[in-house]
């Protein structure tokens, strides 16, 4: 088996305009890569709502991507406040986000649930006060 | 639904990538949520909106959207248009409110706004 490709991005907690610059970098590799426009939209489309939330809740973190030969990987770590209830978390129209979020756009609490809906799996580990690592799985055959 | 035809329509004016005015839409969808458009999935849309920020462009990008046409006169920074234009996303500016453009074009036959789900 050959070695994954590997994609590294820091994500700044404190620039929302620039949230989202590395599913827009990903985005362009995949493209790249030859892969099907469906396979590069469901993965950064995913990878984007996760970026995202980790600006807006969890002050910044790292995401990685791997791209094997059966399946792309994306992992997104942060050292913010972590998720109380993930049941809650992963309901539609769930959200913690204040009004200066939400007249930024973001806030509906559709992100989880579609990253869980774009992906064909989806983990979250999380401890209150630590920080929360999501590992989103898209299958390539 | 080309466009162009959008443009007429809407009496819009074309902010960027005036050269892809010809293009086809779809389908459509008018929010100022992001994760709203984001849950919906077709291919050449076109989004209507009256929120003004990079995350637009951003979504409208991550989403393959061809054209993003901002309602009740919101204009978008030269930044966003610049990100838009690097994605040949034609951009739009309509004086109506976002309950009469999504109507006109609605009435006009651009329908189908439909939300995958597994
Ligand atoms: N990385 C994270 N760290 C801490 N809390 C998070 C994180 N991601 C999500 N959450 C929590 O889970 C809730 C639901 O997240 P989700 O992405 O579904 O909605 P949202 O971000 O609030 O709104 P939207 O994604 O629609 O803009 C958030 O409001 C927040 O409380
Ligand atoms: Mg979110």
């Amino acid at each position: 088996m050959s070695e994954p490709l590997i994609f590294h991005f820091d994500v700044d907690g404190d620039n929302f305009t620039s949230a989202g610059q590395a599913s827009v970098t990903i985005k362009k590799d995949l493209r790249r890569l030859g892969l099907s426009s469906e396979i590069i939209r469901r993965v950064s489309i995913a990878m984007y709502e996760g970026e995202i939330n980790m600006v807006i809740h969890a002050g910044g973190g790292v995401a990685d991507v791997r791209v094997f030969e059966e399946y792309i990987e994306i992992v997104l770590t942060d050292r913010g406040p972590g998720i109380s209830n993930i049941d809650q978390a992963m309901q539609e129209g769930f959200s913690t986000a204040p009004d200066a979020i939400r007249s930024l756009g973001f806030g509906a609490g559709m992100g989880l649930p579609n990253m869980k809906r774009y992906t064909d799996d989806m983990k979250i580990e999380t401890v209150v006060g630590e920080g929360t690592t999501i590992t989103m799985r898209v299958n390539l055959t | 639904m080309k466009i162009s035809t959008i443009k007429e329509l809407l009496d819009a004016s074309v902010l960027c990538s005036e050269e892809h005015i010809n293009r086809h839409v779809y389908s459509a969808c008018g929010s100022d949520m992001m994760s709203d458009v984001l849950a919906f999935v077709k291919d050449q849309a076109v989004l209507l909106t009256g929120l003004v920020n990079s995350q637009v462009i951003r979504t409208a990008e991550m989403m393959d959207m061809v054209c993003i046409v901002f309602v009740r006169s919101k204009t978008p920074s030269e930044e966003m248009l610049r990100l838009a234009e690097e994605c040949g996303i034609v951009v739009l500016k309509t004086d109506k409110r976002m309950y009469e453009a999504c109507g006109v074009l609605f009435a006009n036959g651009l329908i189908g706004n439909k939300v995958r789900r597994e």
